[in-house]
């Protein structure tokens, strides 16, 4: 980890606290480095930025946020705030490939080999379970990766995040972005059950943001 | 910029670090020995209060002592946190989202650049004409009709309070008065007063608060802090009459009306923040809450000032 990552990653953190007015709470979690899984709404090209800057910086620089490839891929700006800044896991989404149905679902395993592996050492990850950005009313059905991992790393914390105002600061489709002020909330971990559905598990999860949602 | 070195205003400035000094003071007094967790509360946002009041009054003098535009600039930048918090609190669609732009980032500006320019006759009409005109229009182009109305009322009344209301404190600025020099005087006044008036209200109402004048809209404003802190306040305006184009008996008239107004403003306020079931618009001012919970007596005073000097005195 280079000193100066860590001085950019204050920089910008702070600069976004500062712009976004953005506010944390916790509730039934603390912000510490336990490795863990923050699964959120997605409504705005905002939301990782957010969310990992609300972040203290020790736990920040641990916490990487899975991102769609082809997005973070199509600038060299985008390119070098995904690896220098954030040090996201670029994964390709499966339902954005054209081609059959095989290729999707090894898109997918390798999506999830990819995640396995950013956790392999003491990181924790930023995910978006509804895969791309709603209009910021309902969220989309959840993908299953939260699900699998759950399932492969028993025990893993799943911290459920409800991001408020940020699909009314920069709604999909929009360029410039107005200044509201925004909050984000933390809840209690998921685990997942022993006998637990795919379906069951998803659904849980999902409520589980909606209940932060005040 | 020129740094205004006006004697009186020293005085004032003087006056308003004695009062912090001597709330500091009490308030370290009082919080000495409580153990009690409901009077330690009371006690803590107490002193939170006045630590923030120390700044604001700094930032304040700053931008007086200025000149023109550091005021200026310090109160369009209040309209556009207020006005940011206002519309964070209120539910607006997607199809307003470009309107809101040209608020905070086109009217904003232009609207204050009005203001430094002196130019009145367009100041008065941009906001409650043009800008008025203008949000249903942008939101209809938009295409999004759900909730057009209530959308486009909530937006108006955001700018008119938040931006053209606020924006008459600093604009005493530009009124020409014959035989009186100094119109930063004026705006501190206006801000002494009206923010004396508040204090006062909570230090009467949590001493001897009995009977609740809106108990549905706000359970802090009773009818002993209002008498109280409203006599106290328009007494101490009548005091400061030397540093006003005002005799002392016009003075004490202008801090009465600046009083009424800002507990309306206040009274109005709560009942935005009691609809959308929160206690405070945000969370900037540590104690305060946010910047529109701060100058919510402001926006009700100062045009209603504005206007009696500028048709009494000019």
């Amino acid at each position: 980890m280079s000193g100066s990552r860590l001085t950019i990653s204050r920089v910008v953190s702070s600069l976004t606290r500062l712009t976004t007015g953005a506010t944390a709470r916790w509730t039934g979690s603390e912000p510490t480095a336990t490795q863990r899984v923050y699964f959120a709404n997605h409504t705005s090209h905002l939301d990782t930025l957010v969310l990992w800057s609300l972040l203290p910086p020790h736990v920040r620089l641990l916490t990487r946020p899975v991102a769609a490839r082809e997005y973070w891929n199509a600038s060299g700006l985008r390119r070098f705030v995904a690896n220098e800044l954030f040090n996201a896991v670029l994964i390709a989404r499966p339902d954005q490939a054209v081609g059959e149905a095989s290729s999707q679902v090894a898109l997918a395993s390798r999506a999830f080999s990819a995640m396995l592996e950013a956790m392999a050492g003491d990181h924790s990850l930023i995910l978006f379970p509804e895969g791309t950005r709603g209009n910021g009313t309902t969220m989309r059905p959840f993908k299953s990766g939260l699900y699998h991992l759950a399932r492969k790393k028993p025990g893993l914390e799943m911290i459920p995040v409800y991001l408020e105002n940020l699909n009314r600061i920069l709604p999909k489709g929009e360029l410039l972005p107005i200044p509201l002020l925004v909050s984000v909330s933390f809840g209690p971990p998921l685990y997942l059950g022993e006998e637990e559905s795919k379906n069951s598990f998803l659904a849980r999860a999902r409520h589980a943001i909606e209940e932060l949602r005040v | 910029m020129n740094v205004i070195m006006d004697g009186q205003l020293i005085w004032m400035l003087s006056g308003v670090v004695g009062l912090l000094v001597v709330a500091s003071v009490i308030g370290f007094l009082l919080g000495r020995g409580i153990t009690d967790d409901g009077k330690r509360a009371v006690i803590d946002n107490l002193n939170a209060r006045t630590r923030s009041w120390w700044v604001m009054c700094a930032v304040f003098a700053v931008a007086v002592a200025s000149g023109g535009v550091g005021s200026i600039i310090l109160f369009a930048l209040m309209s556009f946190l207020a006005l940011r918090e206002f519309i964070t609190l209120t539910p607006t669609n997607r199809g307003d989202h470009r309107t809101l732009f040209w608020m905070f980032f086109i009217v904003i500006p232009l609207h204050y650049y009005l203001v430094a320019s002196h130019w009145y006759g367009l100041f008065s009409i941009l906001i409650p004409v043009y800008v008025f005109l203008f949000v249903p229009l942008r939101s209809a182009l938009a295409g999004d009709t759900a909730n057009f109305l209530e959308r486009t009322a909530k937006i108006q009344w955001g700018v008119m309070v938040c931006v053209y209301c606020v924006s008459h404190a600093p604009a005493l600025l530009m009124l020409e008065i014959p035989g009186y020099h100094g119109n930063a005087k004026l705006l501190f006044f206006l801000v002494l007063v009206v923010q004396l008036s508040d204090v006062l209200q909570y230090v009467f109402g949590k001493t001897l608060g009995r009977r609740k004048i809106a108990p549905t809209v706000s359970p802090n404003k009773t009818w002993e802090g209002f008498l109280g802190g409203v006599t106290c306040s328009s007494l101490i305006g009548a005091g400061l009459w030397w540093a006003t184009p005002f005799t002392p008996l016009q003075a004490g008239g202008m801090a009465l009306a600046i009083n009424l107004m800002g507990f309306s403003g206040g009274l109005c306020m709560s009942a935005i923040k009691r609809d959308r079931g929160v206690k405070d618009f945000g969370t900037m001012i540590e104690g305060h809450g946010g910047i529109m919970d701060r100058i919510d007596s402001i926006s009700f005073a100062a045009p209603v000032f504005f206007h009696l000097t500028r048709f009494y005195f000019t």
